[in-house]
């Protein structure tokens, strides 16, 4: 046991950066998916419909933890080999981001107007430039506000990466708390290294809506 | 893979679940109460409440649930309130479920229009009965996809609790791998134990949605 002090300050803030890593991860990989899945849910084939919204479904069902667990432990099944721990969490995060921006997205999408394709198809655009110059900016911009709201909701999720030992923001927090029997500032302060990231965040997607709403 | 050696645990998969559904729909009702209640406090008049409120709001809207549930468990000993487990985690995610639910009421509140406000006060109804006839019905309308999506999240978010040893699925989980070392086994049950719980939910929530508010309804 010792006191509370700088190194463990800074051992905090250094734990940061894994926090940060995951994050950029679950976007980087995640996003694309998301993109496929939203379009696949507006898809003109039913089939591709319902097989997206059974896969969005299901990993919406399932606890962020046990997606963790299911690929830590199952990606080595899979594939028959041993793969390095982050890449079972990458790929957890990733389905998590995916099936929850899909959503957002597919909300954004739905939300643009049916006529809005049809005119697009009447000036002689393809599918793909009806999408790409009429209906994707309106769609990003009605769904902006959520995905800056979910981006929270995956900060405040990879603190779940400290059980399976990923040493970032909240597993520093335990190790410091544990080496210095200080649980309250510890905490505390890992809380408010979490709300720092996050409140900027909230009160810019907040600040979007409102912008949205009121220019409708 | 193997799951034979998991089917004698079945017993202790079912008080998990039991656990996680008394978790999940205690802290529902604690934090709905608390929705309700913060919500009439940002709609009053009283100033200094009303930051009080949004400062609970952000505060446990910034954070992550699993901290908040470490600081109920690890903290408040500190200060002489030691809770156990269940009961941590428990007081930890009716705060995170309120946080949320105050905004979701508040804003089925506001979905109400002045005007239908007005038009019962014209019709002479008192404050109650405008409020009981004219702004309820359709706020809790308003506000009931959100509410249930929420509570699914919650039943998801009861998984946390397992990392301060509530005996919940997860933690259940942990204690079947230990016996069994069949990891990835016990993890994909449990994964499909959450999945048909939420299912469930959801397909009751629709359910009661149409029944309640014929709800979806079509645009």
């Amino acid at each position: 046991m010792r006191s509370f002090s700088l190194i463990d300050f800074v051992s905090l803030f250094a734990a940061l950066r894994w926090t940060v890593a995951l994050v950029v991860l679950a976007l980087a990989f995640g996003a694309p998916l998301a993109l496929g899945l939203a379009l696949g849910r507006i898809s003109r084939f039913a089939s591709l419909r319902w097989a997206m919204a059974a896969c969005i479904q299901v990993i919406q069902s399932v606890p962020l933890l046990g997606l963790l667990f299911f690929f830590y432990f199952g990606m080595p099944v899979f594939l028959g080999i041993q793969v390095p721990a982050l890449i079972a969490v990458t790929v957890a995060y990733t389905l998590y981001t995916a099936a929850f921006l899909g959503e957002i997205w597919r909300g954004g999408l739905e939300a643009v107007k049916q006529a809005q394709w049809e005119a697009g198809a009447c000036l002689g655009l393809s599918a793909w430039q009806q999408f790409r110059h009429i209906i994707a900016p309106q769609a990003l911009r009605l769904s902006l506000p959520p995905t800056v709201g979910f981006l929270v909701q995956l900060i405040k999720g990879t603190s779940l990466a400290s059980i399976l030992g990923f040493v970032e923001l909240a597993r520093a927090g335990q190790v410091v708390s544990a080496a210095t029997f200080q649980p309250l500032l510890t905490y505390a302060l890992v809380a408010a290294i979490y709300f720092a990231l996050c409140l900027p965040l909230t009160l810019w997607s907040r600040s979007l809506e409102a912008r949205l709403d009121g220019s409708r | 893979m193997n799951f034979l050696p998991l089917w004698r645990y079945q017993n202790q998969l079912i008080d998990g679940a039991i656990v996680t559904l008394e978790l999940t729909v205690i802290s529902a009702f604690a934090g709905l109460v608390i929705g309700i209640a913060g919500a009439v406090a940002l709609k009053g008049r009283i100033t200094s409440l009303r930051w009080l409120v949004r400062g609970y709001i952000e505060l446990f809207r910034n954070t992550p649930s699993l901290i908040q549930i470490f600081i109920v468990f690890f903290v408040l000993p500190n200060f002489g309130l030691k809770l156990p487990a269940f009961e941590a985690a428990a007081v930890a995610l009716s705060l995170y479920f309120g946080a949320y639910s105050v905004e979701i009421i508040r804003a089925g509140l506001d979905s109400i229009p002045r005007s239908q406000v007005e038009a019962g006060q014209c019709l002479g109804l008192s404050g109650w009965q405008v409020f009981r006839h004219i702004i309820l019905p359709p706020a809790l309308r308003n506000a009931y996809p959100a509410v249930t999506s929420q509570f699914v999240l919650l039943l998801l978010g009861t998984s946390l609790a397992s990392q301060v040893a509530t005996d919940e699925l997860f933690h259940v989980a942990g204690f079947i791998e230990s016996r069994t070392y069949r990891s990835f086994e016990v993890y994909a049950v449990i994964c499909t134990v959450y999945f048909a719980m939420a299912m469930s939910f959801k397909a009751l929530f629709t359910v009661i949605g149409l029944a309640a508010f014929r709800w979806p309804r079509r645009r």
